[in-house]
């Protein structure tokens, strides 16, 4: 028998372990001085968000806020299977209200902080001809929207379900412009890239998800207020959070006059606090 | 009494891995009661996953076999000049992360991409169809094919191959007669191997074909999918891939021992 072999093994398997073991210490350890702030949040303010992040640490130097972007639901389902998080920001009530609802926040700090509403985007080039809802019915149109579980994709579809409901459009309209769909999206993040491509026709997101950079590749049409749905987003401190102090003061931040001013750059209704 | 304590410390580790590895998979079938299983079984969603994800990894199987084997049957009894650069390529799937194949994909056949731009003329649109779906696990899964039936092609013993040819075989009849049932059991692992990898394929297939029921949404597109509302049917579809995975790894390796 070679010893050469277990003990290669030896020394790699000893070298992993000491490598989760350094890595879960790191994890727990913080340097003194410094705070990490983990902030959960929604795939849609990830521009909006990355931006008072840094803002944030320039002001604090002694904290390091780390975010983590997805889709809420994503986000939800990691913090109900035991996920460390200071901050969730979610895109919709319902997920924040299943979070509260399951012990899982400090429900005194969840608050309505955001508004964002829905608009509908076309390629610059728009090879399709789209003017506006009226022609997303069209045959051959290749629109793509967000699945019926992330909050973008749900509301589209009670945006639909109001046109259908309006003898305007009625119920046929509905119809023909599901069948259009050709993709249902997990994250609105994925949107945007494919409509720029040319890969779709039309998508419907939010308006805020379409960025000044965005805008030299796709154009965005407004959603008559009549069929928008006005998306309100909560965010809150979570119950099992280590720095609550520090969580408050961001938040503070958040909903001060430099994060409402970028978040009103991205295109946001920031609800005064 | 060294190799007693080294022997008792690689069982130790050995048995810790096996634990780390076989936890989470175990886990998977403790998070769901049979009945939310079976239930899951008949939600369009999964059923639908688990079509098309059948139907396409079995096309895409079969377009590397087709293309696979000559190819592989070239590279292994030619010399020209540039083989190394084409065995480089072939391999080059293996190593890419499947958002850059996906992203490749799509510049090359999406609507203004290379190909697809004049493919756009003809009205023909690849993206979003179940052809992107075949087109992104070909991509990915070939390598595992190809270089499998090279090495069991490398492997046959030239003399039967020399003798049918003395004996007037034509290449053809020398390829199909002795070198492909020689290499038998290796091409048959390599396209179970591929099968597997293209079942499995998600990165590519979201970013190139998107993400529809019935049409694109393949199952490791439908775990992800699901998770967002139905965490049964995310399991359940979880489930189901691990125990092909299982099957495939143990088909692989009953294949491969009956060669020798």
């Amino acid at each position: 028998m070679k010893v050469s072999t277990p003990a290669t093994l030896v020394a790699v398997t000893l070298m992993i372990i000491a490598g989760l073991l350094v890595a879960g210490c790191t994890t727990t350890e913080e340097t003194p001085g410094e705070t990490t702030l983990t902030v959960f949040t929604a795939a849609s303010l990830t521009g909006a968000f990355t931006d008072i992040g840094k803002a944030y640490e320039a002001q604090n130097e002694n904290v390091k806020v780390d975010f983590v972007f997805d889709g809420s639901q994503t986000l939800r389902t990691q913090i109900e299977q035991g996920a460390n998080a200071d901050i969730f920001v979610s895109a919709s009530t319902k997920h924040m209200k299943a979070l509260q609802d399951g012990g899982f926040m400090d429900n005194s700090t969840v608050v309505p902080f955001l508004g964002n509403s829905l608009a509908l985007i076309v390629p610059v080039d728009n090879p399709a001809g789209i003017t506006g809802l009226a022609d997303l019915n069209k045959p051959g149109v290749k629109i793509v929207i967000g699945t019926k579980d992330v909050p973008f994709g749900d509301y589209t579809r009670q945006m639909f379900e109001k046109m259908a409901a309006d003898p305007a459009y009625g119920p046929a309209y509905k119809d023909a412009v599901m069948k259009n769909v050709v993709s249902e999206e997990t994250a609105v993040s994925s949107v945007v890239p494919k409509l720029a491509l040319g890969e779709a026709d039309a998508a419907i997101v939010y308006k805020s998800d379409v960025s000044k950079d965005d805008l030299t590749k796709v154009t965005r049409l407004d959603i008559p207020a009549e069929y928008n749905v006005v998306a309100t987003y909560p965010l809150g401190i979570l119950a099992e959070s280590p720095g609550k102090t520090e969580a408050e003061s961001f938040i503070a931040f958040v909903r001060g006059p430099d994060g409402s001013a970028i978040l009103t750059e991205y295109g946001f209704d920031p609800i005064p606090a | 009494m060294r190799r007693a304590v080294l022997s008792l410390f690689t069982t130790v580790l050995l048995a810790l891995f096996l634990l780390f590895i076989t936890l989470p998979v175990v886990s998977l079938f403790l998070r769901i009661s049979p009945e939310g299983f079976f239930h899951s079984l008949t939600q369009p969603v999964v059923l639908d996953a688990l079509s098309l994800s059948f139907v396409t990894a079995t096309v895409s199987t079969a377009i590397v076999v087709l293309f696979g084997t000559p190819l592989a049957l070239v590279n292994a009894r030619r010399d020209y000049t540039g083989k190394e650069l084409v065995d480089t390529l072939t391999d080059l799937p293996i190593v890419l992360p499947p958002a850059v194949a996906g992203l490749a994909l799509l510049m090359a056949f999406g609507r203004r991409g290379v190909i697809g731009q004049y493919l756009d003329i003809f009205g023909i649109h690849i993206g979003f169809t179940t052809i992107a779906v075949i087109l992104a696990q070909v991509f990915v899964a070939s390598p595992f094919y190809i270089r499998q039936a090279r090495a069991s092609f490398e492997a046959v013993d030239r003399l039967y191959e020399d003798a049918a040819r003395t004996l007037g075989a034509s290449p053809m009849t020398v390829a199909l007669r002795i070198t492909i049932p020689l290499a038998w059991g290796g091409l048959v692992s390599g396209a179970i191997l591929s099968f597997a990898r293209a079942l499995g394929e998600f990165g590519a297939t979201i970013m190139f074909a998107g993400n529809f029921q019935g049409r694109t949404q393949t199952m490791p597109l439908a775990i992800y999918t699901t998770m967002q509302g139905d965490m049964n049917a995310a399991i359940s579809l979880s489930i189901i891939l691990v125990v092909i995975s299982f099957a495939v790894i143990s088909a692989v390796k009953i294949v491969t021992r009956r060669k020798y």
